[in-house]
């Protein structure tokens, strides 16, 4: 080996590991961010200017862009996890109802969450709408808001309405921040939400085309950094996660390909997702912080830009467990579509145990599975499920049942 | 100590009990037949129930909770559950759910032995539960109908607001009445509308009289065990009839005869001799042992004065009535005022009303597991209502329609100490007032 060759061979190596080095910082970065829960960048941001204020919302989907143009930080309050010791969110529920909403109470109760101006509850379930009232007797100081979305999809019932619910919310958060929500800033904050839509679907289009890549944990991350990050700065930590990956050649392992499900609401710990993908399955589609994937095209910035937002939602939302399908030969065909797009060879059903939404929904989207002869499993799981090994060993089994039906 | 005067061999029954389980056996024959006789049946859930509506399409009105009910009582939904279970449906969900669709599966008998014929349309009435939708894409994934929905926005803040009316009125106009022209072939007449509503409010009328006269002391009704039995008919497939009307009349007249005779409730053992305790309670009953349940509570005395369950087909002991001269403006407001479609706050200020107004002793949560809509938050409620009024509250979980999830020691155990404690109470503060 000669001189040169030894300089090139010690580059190459620095450099990698430069690489390397850049796509940890990443990602140690979100992990820091989704271990926090105190909610230290929240605070840091309110820090950063005269009277900032920052709204809390609940999983699935509120219309950010709102938030946003309202001068305010939109913050996603995601439970607890696996980290936090639920003492006094216990005594609010019974044992038949699930973890997010009581360890979401231990957040308020022990403080975490006192650097929020205000609440929203999307309509998820009972659970998540009971909540905003609890949080009306409990909390009643701060602005507290239950969101309530159109289950009817047609514009000129379900959008009208929906579009004067919109209306109702600028008005709201006018009169809290005290700055008016001008058309101008709205559109401004649709097409700063816009980029952010088109790095997400970018960022899941190469898991898709190459999953070995981006992992499914380090894509949670990245997802998570968003609930409480200003969406430009998670718009450019995609980007820069994106760049950071493709510089570097992680091995390609024979993992089949699946669609994870059930996850829109109360979070898995990091540790499931892990799981997953240890036990041979390469997650290609999910349903992860759907706030952010919800619309699935960007909504125009021209024209009303609360009309678009509102019309948005009515023509091109997500399909999921919260909401109604009003034509049966319709459901469960969004998550079919998900299969075939993303090439997946099967689907794990993951549900937060008593999630009435994913757990009613789930024998409909089954039933759509099977008569596309799309394999399938499920199992439960609570945002502080400790135990791994039997989620892996289920996971396990599926992954290798579908290279033995693959072979065939 | 059982307070209930001579123990007749046979389970007592007021008039009006016999009179309603007629109307109901009378609604399943013309269920069981209605293909026969050439018509359309409707099926449709009880909170938000639009029977004015669906009558003036002559649509034979199907329900499934009280199917699933009715199976409950008759000790059959432990088996439908199963059966649902066995087919993929996970334990944590609904049980009414699963009794509906175990009872399809084992070949959609009714409770009187016959079979009951497929839907011609569901009108899905989604108002204050979310299972109700995901119910009915269940069912309506094992039928061929029609399906209609009818969003009832959720009173998030206490208030009906004309967003909201307008929004139900409208899919009303466009959507609801367009479908159940389509599937009955029966023009809609407003006007038939109309005069069905003049009959709801009359019984409306006459039901809250019922309910308020749990005001008296003794109660001439248990408002909650006895309550079930009262708001039966206007909550099911008949308010807007005459024979309801008729019903709610036979029923005041029982009631102001109790009263005059200064009687207790009728309880399955008899007239109901020493009132002890006065409770409010929050939450539906246990159907699969429902007689013992409400035996742990005559036994000792405790009368239940007023309840939440018997709201959550429409609450009326407020004001609302059903409104002829705005029909479909007062269909809106009565879906949009049901019991669950109230937020918390407004949930809370109603039980301590009736705390306040019915001189109750005690405030009970029956938490049901099946039924998050009521149940979630109901301990902060609990916390509340004790905090307002300085009453006891007390809590017991039980289920609808799943006999695994009664556990008869347990609940008689906790309401026994519950009742002591409210004695004790109330003695202490005797006491005080005779010092």
């Amino acid at each position: 080996m000669d001189l040169k060759q030894v300089f090139r061979y010690y580059y190459t190596i620095i450099w990698q590991r430069a690489l390397i080095m850049a796509l940890d910082e990443i990602v140690e970065h979100c992990q820091q961010l989704y271990d926090d829960l105190d909610f230290s960048c929240v605070k840091r941001w309110k820090e950063g200017g005269n009277g900032r204020k920052a709204i809390g919302h609940m999983p699935v989907y509120v219309p950010r862009e709102i938030i946003h143009a309202a001068g305010m930080l939109p913050v996603g309050i995601l439970g607890g996890g696996d980290q936090l010791d639920v003492i006094h969110g216990d005594a609010y529920y019974q044992s038949y109802i699930c973890r997010i909403p009581r360890s979401t109470i231990e957040l308020a109760i022990t403080g975490r969450l006192d650097c929020l101006d205000g609440m929203l509850f999307p309509s998820i379930c009972d659970v998540i709408r009971n909540l905003s009232g609890m949080w009306q007797l409990k909390f009643g100081n701060k602005f507290v808001r239950y969101f309530d979305v159109p289950q009817n999809f047609d514009l000129d019932i379900g959008g009208v309405f929906y579009t004067r619910e919109l209306e109702v919310l600028c008005e709201e958060l006018e009169a809290l921040g005290g700055k008016k929500i001008t058309a101008e800033n709205l559109r401004a904050s649709i097409a700063l939400y816009n980029e952010n839509r088109q790095a997400i679907r970018q960022l899941y289009d190469y898991r898709s085309a190459e999953p070995w890549q981006v992992l499914t944990p380090e894509l949670y991350l990245i997802m998570r950094a968003g609930m409480v990050l200003p969406v430009d700065e998670h718009t450019q930590l995609i980007r820069d996660y994106i760049a950071e990956v493709r510089k570097i050649e992680r091995p390609v392992r024979d993992n089949c390909r699946v669609v994870i499900n059930g996850l829109f609401c109360e979070q898995p710990p990091l540790g499931l997702l892990k799981s997953i993908e240890l036990a041979g399955c390469y997650v290609v589609d999910d349903d992860f912080m759907l706030v952010a994937r919800w619309l699935l095209e960007d909504v125009p910035t021209d024209g009303d830009p609360i009309k678009n937002l509102s019309d948005a939602f009515i023509n091109y939302s997500i399909e999921t467990s919260c909401k109604f399908v009003p034509e049966k030969k319709n459901k469960g065909e969004f998550l079919v579509q998900s299969v075939r797009r993303n090439r997946a060879e099967g689907v794990i059903f993951a549900s937060p145990s008593f999630c009435d939404p994913a757990l009613l929904d789930r024998p409909m989207l089954q039933k759509a599975l099977s008569a596309q002869g799309i394999p399938y499993t499920a199992f439960k799981f609570a945002e502080n499920s400790g135990q791994m090994q039997p989620i892996r060993e289920q996971a396990g089994t599926f992954a290798d049942s579908i290279k033995l039906w693959s072979a065939a | 100590m059982n307070t209930v005067a001579n123990q007749p061999p046979e389970i007592q029954k007021e008039e009006s009990m016999l009179l309603q389980k007629a109307m109901i056996s009378a609604n399943y024959d013309a269920l069981a037949t209605a293909h026969e006789d050439g018509k359309k049946i409707s099926s449709t859930f009880v909170p938000g129930n639009l029977n004015e509506l669906l009558m003036c399409f002559d649509f034979v009105r199907n329900l499934p909770e009280i199917n699933a009910l009715q199976a409950g009582m008759r000790k059959k939904s432990a088996g439908y559950i199963m059966e649902a279970e066995r087919s993929g449906h996970s334990e944590d969900v609904c049980t009414y759910v699963k009794s509906d669709l175990g009872m399809m599966a084992k070949g959609q008998v009714g409770p009187n032995g016959k079979t009951l014929p497929v839907p011609d349309i569901l009108l899905l009435s989604y108002t204050g539960c979310f299972t109700f939708m995901k119910w009915f894409e269940l069912v309506r994934d094992q039928y061929d109908c029609e399906t209609t929905m009818l969003h009832v926005p959720y009173q998030a803040n206490g208030e009906i607001t004309e967003n909201m009316r307008n929004f139900v009125v409208t899919q009303l106009k466009e959507q609801v009445i367009p479908a159940l022209e389509r599937v009955s072939g029966v023009k809609f007449d407003i006007d038939r509308l109309r005069e069905y509503m003049i009959e709801s409010a009359r019984a409306e009328d006459d039901l809250v009289w019922v309910l308020e006269s749990a005001k008296n002391k003794p109660s001439p009704i248990d408002a909650y065990f006895g309550g079930v039995y009262y708001c039966g008919p206007i909550f099911t497939a008949f308010r807007g009839s005459e024979d309801t009307t008729a019903y709610y009349r036979a029923l005041r007249e029982e009631v102001a005869d109790r009263i005059a005779r200064g009687l207790g409730p009728v309880t399955p053992d008899g007239v109901l001799e020493e009132e002890r305790i006065r409770l409010v309670v929050e939450g539906p009953p246990n159907w699969t042992h429902f007689r013992e349940f409400w035996k742990m509570f005559y036994e000792e005395g405790a009368v239940v004065v007023a309840s939440s369950y018997t709201k959550v087909g429409g609450v009326y002991d407020f004001g609302f009535r059903h409104d002829p001269k705005n029909p479909l403006e007062s269909l809106a407001d009565y879906c949009l005022g049901c019991y669950t479609n109230h937020n918390l706050s407004s949930r809370v200020n109603m039980l301590c009303d009736y705390m306040d107004e019915y001189e109750a002793d005690g405030f009970l949560v029956n938490s049901i597991k099946s039924c998050n809509s009521f149940s979630a938050g109901q301990l902060l409620m609990l916390r509340e209502i004790e905090e307002r009024t300085g009453k006891p509250a007390g809590f017991i979980e039980t289920d609808l329609v799943d006999p695994r999830y009664f556990s008869p020691a347990n609940v008689k155990n906790r309401l026994e100490s519950y009742f002591q404690m409210i004695e004790q109470k109330k003695t202490r503060g005797d006491a005080r007032t005779a010092a």
